[in-house]
């Protein structure tokens, strides 16, 4: 318990250098209860977030639950992840080391190609796996031009109202870059700008390039080992 | 005893979540699927208990899968609930503040509407009156089509209601919130949105409640007062005259 400080006016310094010694570590002081109560409001917010696969950022969880218990931290942070691992199957996972970003990726063995998603979740999820196949297929990188000239053959059109997807540009060069699916960046001394597309983290976490190119294997009715080169990199990515 | 969570029970808990609200025959198929597919044991009988191991471990975190019966069928639906929510949370993040305030004002209509439902034009009519920002009744009808959608509002015939999954999610809420208005079903004690009412003794049963308990009674009499029940009991067949 804190003691309270005896306001006795003038001369009370030394006592307050006294009382320093004796209050314990702040996290200690913080009760089992307390934690437990911060732990499942990070869960919570940690869930309702990733509903939208918005990548959190630490800032965002100090500000909005964190707060006071800053100096728990860490320690909040632990037992949220190991709750969700218990009870959601989910994992927190730092995608940005240096500014501190995280997303939930789903632990739990998935089965053959299949998501346990709603309905235009499914169809999103089709589509960028075969984006993500389209990419790594041609060398884990790709031009702007080439993967919209690529998706023209899916009859999906930039400019035009797609009937499941709506606007495509929208999806594929926000969402799922805002998302961590795809990664975008210029590439330097073209004019006009161009740029190229390229595996996002979040990819990098929730699928391999051994389920892409076995993906790839059984839309073309081929072997995996038919490509020879991605076959290689896809086993030797398996960690 | 609290069995322990294997991967059937976190992926059940993932799609019931990502599902925002899942039919009873659909949770059964679900059960069966997430077992077989983490090869867990399975009986077809047992869904409750494999449930209920969800919930013990879901509890520390003020959260539920909630079973809730739809107003319109009667069938069983199921929800993942937040039982810390005071408020309208879990839309929170998903629709602006506008937005949320012309949901809390329909859901005021509803509520304290005869029969449960609130007609368009009186929603639209509260659009412009927002104090958080006033909407076009164009934007309003765009708004509620959402709500709608993503299964917060259901509409018949121009006119909308709580959808079930709104009611699973917000029973609490809303008893605490309108206390005094708020009907609860005279059989199942659950909130009742839409209900039928009788005339004398002034207390209210969900449709499907009324249909269940009526079923087979020719001179269906109200369960509180004994007076004959005045509604259209949907389903059941009655003697004498009818209009």
């Amino acid at each position: 318990m804190s003691q309270r400080k005896r306001s006795k006016g003038l001369g009370c310094s030394q006592l307050l250098d006294g009382e320093d010694d004796s209050i314990p570590t702040q996290v200690e002081r913080r009760s089992q209860e307390q934690l437990n109560q911060k732990v499942s409001e990070l869960v919570q917010f940690l869930l309702v977030k990733d509903q939208k696969k918005i990548p959190i950022k630490r800032a965002d969880i100090l500000k909005n639950i964190i707060r006071e218990y800053r100096d728990a931290y860490s320690e909040i942070i632990r037992r949220a992840d190991r709750t969700l691992q218990e009870v959601f199957g989910l994992q927190l996972v730092e995608i940005d080391a240096k500014r501190h970003i995280y997303i939930l990726i789903n632990n739990l063995p998935c089965a053959e190609g299949e998501q346990l998603c709603r309905d235009k979740e499914k169809e999103k999820m089709g589509l960028l796996l075969v984006i993500l196949s389209f990419i790594f297929m041609k060398g884990n990188s790709v031009k702007d031009s080439a993967l919209w000239e690529f998706l023209h053959l899916l009859r999906v059109y930039p400019g035009k109202q797609h009937s499941v997807f709506g606007d495509v540009r929208k999806l594929v060069a926000e969402e799922f870059v805002r998302q961590k699916y795809l990664e975008t960046t210029a590439i330097p001394l073209t004019d006009p700008p161009e740029f190229k597309y390229q595996w996002g983290p979040r990819a990098e976490k929730e699928t391999s390039k051994k389920d892409v190119l076995n993906f790839v294997a059984k839309m073309q009715g081929k072997d995996p080992k038919f490509w020879a080169s991605q076959y290689s990199e896809a086993n030797k990515a398996t960690t | 005893m609290a069995a322990q969570m294997t991967n059937a029970h976190r992926r059940f808990l993932q799609a019931l979540m990502s599902n925002g609200i899942t039919e009873g025959s659909e949770a059964k198929k679900l059960h069966q699927h997430c077992c077989e597919t983490d090869k867990v044991y399975y009986a077809h009988d047992k869904l409750d208990d494999f449930i209920s191991t969800i919930n013990s471990h879901l509890q520390p975190l003020f959260m539920q899968i909630r079973k809730g019966i739809s107003e319109d069928d009667g069938r069983a639906h199921y929800a993942v609930v937040n039982l810390a929510e005071t408020e309208v949370t879990k839309m929170a993040s998903d629709y602006t503040e506008s937005e949320l305030e012309l949901f809390r004002k329909t859901m005021d209509l509803i509520i304290l509407s005869e029969n449960g439902f609130a007609s368009s034009t009186d929603i639209l009519n509260l659009a412009d009156q927002l104090k958080t920002k006033k909407m076009k009744k164009k934007e309003a009808e765009q708004v509620l089509k959402v709500f709608v959608e993503d299964k917060w509002l259901s509409e018949k015939n121009g006119e909308y209601t709580l959808h079930t999954r709104c009611i699973i999610e917000m029973e609490q809420y809303i008893l605490s919130n309108y206390q005094d208005v708020a009907r609860k079903c005279n059989i199942c004690h659950s909130l009742a949105i839409q209900s039928q009412g009788c005339e004398s003794c002034g207390i209210g049963m969900h449709l499907p409640c009324v249909r269940k308990y009526f079923r087979g009674q020719t001179e269906p009499r109200c369960p509180e007062c004994n007076e004959f029940w005045s509604c259209d009991t949907p389903g059941v067949s009655r003697m004498g005259s009818q209009t």
